[in-house]
């Protein structure tokens, strides 16, 4: 009994550990936002300031990655949701052979290193633009644009999974009833399908606007001569240390624990609601 | 009037069904295939003066391939190997080696790592703790792996809190170069890969009858065997598919060993970020992209192979 006692102390202890594990380097990097040194650390404390966060909003280059970044977020967004949609009511309709051909090529993306969708974006899209004799500043050649294409390769295989759970509750019988009370097929989907739909094209909307502005490894190679948030803080954190950046750390981790308990608060209280439904 | 239905779309409706299917073949055709496909020809084409592309001199050639194993054409460098010597690009080829059984250590320790707190959480914590758990697990991977390199640069720099903090505590008289050393940058990816090992591994020890486990204690199993040969082979698609996911993710990794990278050390990545953006030969770049897809490939299918598992398990 007591060997059972240590070794659930001894376990206890590790999931500890992992944890600090987990938090200490954010807690220690949002600490170091506030410390009055030249250099991002917590020691030693030379005392409390907020002049890296006034820093951090003048700094020119961030602010225009961020607009950039979000732009492309929004972009991808409206390239992502419809592709995952249309994809996921068409793969309901294959039988299962054409059915594994086709969710084998459109996951595929989501299994690819970043890099690899990057460069053959930028490769794919540069020789349709060389060969059609496209001028530079046709969308072959924007960074906008490729970024866009490259990063919803994958996000819009996020956006159908998330559709495709959905779907599986989907009772078709609905669909049916409409059409024999003489609904149009594009009514069915905006008055039936698009209505069942609507939490999972929230959420599918969220990631994809989450994932896109923290990708990196894709965009670094499609940006071309733009910038977004992430190439910008990336050559800042690799060329010097800077404690704006340590500023931006802490605002980001501030601003994901209040999603997180918004989301904790509002899933438990469906949780009560529905709990009491039934 | 509205019953005559068009047979085709599988009752989509022919409107949407074309609308949807436009979709479709666009992303798979646009985004997936032809990307692929463009990028494998690009690798075997040379690199050409846009004037030239299309032109006489734009043929095929093994040369971008060539370049990897041997190096320049007329490079003094060899390889020696039981005593043979061989003309070889040492530098690329000890990159790209160093960059597997890097991503193949990562693996080894996230597995390490995570499989105790993972039975942990699903197997001894209740409903509550189990939430919070993951709640907690999910929090820093939202943080960009940018700033979760940073955060490592910070704790590990040679002026970093841990060397400073050892030093005043007495522990060390000089600074370790944890950076120079790699172990900041296995400490930085093993950290940022860390959930997804943690979530197949649950999806699949959650399952996982508390009966089984029972019986073979009763039994006479120590904790150790119980494990190996119940626990383990429950999960081994969760196993299979956390490993994947996370080789698949440090090999391809770009942003950790730009920040945590030793001044020497570089990752196959890193090479072929610089036949993109320094050294302009993109074909080159292309090459190396489709070694680093194909090395991929055959690592998941060596998974497979090893674990008995197939790719819709792994892509769970």
């Amino acid at each position: 009994m007591s060997a059972a006692r240590i070794k659930n102390a001894m376990i206890g202890f590790y999931v500890l550990l992992f944890f600090a594990w987990l938090f200490g380097p954010l807690v220690i990097m949002s600490a170091s936002a506030f410390n009055a040194t030249d250099f991002p650390t917590v020691t030693p404390w030379r005392g409390f300031t907020t002049e890296w966060f006034v820093e951090l909003f003048s700094n020119r280059d961030i602010r225009e990655g961020a607009t950039t970044s979000l732009l492309i977020g929004l972009g991808v967004v409206l390239v992502s949701v419809p592709i995952g949609l249309a994809a996921a009511v068409l793969m309901t309709k294959l039988n299962s052979r054409a059915r594994s051909i086709y969710y084998a090529i459109v996951v595929s993306p989501v299994l690819m290193p970043g890099v690899i969708i990057g460069v053959s974006t930028k490769v794919f899209w540069d020789r349709l633009g060389t060969a059609t004799g496209a001028s530079f500043s046709s969308f072959f050649f924007d960074g906008y644009f490729l970024t866009v294409m490259g990063q919803a390769s994958f996000i819009s295989a996020y956006c159908m999974l998330i559709f495709l759970a959905r779907l599986q509750r989907f009772d078709r019988a609905q669909e049916e009833a409409a059409l024999d009370l003489g609904a149009s097929h594009v009514q069915v989907f905006l008055k039936i399908l698009v209505p069942f739909l609507r939490p999972a094209i929230f959420s599918a909307a969220v990631l994809a606007f989450l994932t896109s502005f923290e990708n990196y490894n894709t965009t670094v190679f499609t940006i071309l001569p733009e910038k977004t948030l992430t190439t910008v803080l990336a050559s800042k954190v690799r060329l010097g240390t800077d404690p704006s950046i340590s500023a931006l750390a802490f605002l980001i981790i501030a601003i994901t624990i209040l999603g997180a308990v918004a989301y904790e608060v509002k899933a438990r209280a469906e949780a009560r609601r529905t709990g009491a439904v039934g | 009037m509205n019953r005559l239905r068009l047979p085709t779309f599988g009752g989509l409706g022919a409107t949407v069904g074309i609308v949807f299917s436009l979709l479709a073949a666009f992303w798979i055709l646009m985004m997936i295939l032809l990307p692929v496909s463009y990028m494998a020809d690009f690798s075997f084409r040379y690199d050409l003066p846009p004037g030239k592309i299309g032109g006489p001199e734009d043929v095929h050639t093994l040369d971008n391939y060539r370049y990897l194993l041997f190096g320049p054409k007329g490079s003094p460098e060899t390889l020696s190997i039981l005593g043979f010597e061989f003309k070889a690009n040492v530098l690329h080829l000890n990159v790209f080696f160093k960059t597997i059984l890097a991503a193949v250590l990562v693996t080894i320790i996230d597995f390490c790592i995570c499989y105790p707190v993972t039975y942990y959480m699903a197997q001894k914590a209740g409903g509550g703790t189990a939430r919070l758990m993951a709640v907690c697990l999910i929090l820093p991977f939202w943080v960009n792996e940018i700033l979760r390199a940073f955060a490592f640069r910070i704790l590990l720099g040679t002026g970093g809190v841990v060397n400073t903090t050892l030093m005043d505590l007495g522990l060390l008289s000089e600074p370790i170069d944890f950076i120079r050393l790699d172990i900041a940058l296995y400490a930085g990816l093993s950290y940022a890969y860390i959930l997804l090992m943690i979530f197949p591994l649950y999806n699949a020890l959650e399952s996982l009858d508390r009966n089984q486990i029972e019986a073979a204690r009763d039994l006479g199993a120590p904790t150790w065997r119980i494990h190996w040969r119940v626990v383990m082979p429950h999960a081994k698609a969760g196993i299979a598919s956390g490993c994947t996911m996370v080789f698949m993710l440090a090999v391809g990794a770009l942003a950790m060993p730009q920040i945590l990278g030793g001044p020497s050390n570089l990752w196959f990545t890193q090479v072929i970020y610089d036949r993109f953006n320094t050294s302009l030969n993109w074909p080159l770049g292309a090459a190396y992209a489709f070694v680093l897809l194909t090395t991929c490939i055959l690592f998941v299918l060596l998974v497979m192979r090893l674990f008995r598992v197939n790719l819709g398990e792994i892509a769970k």
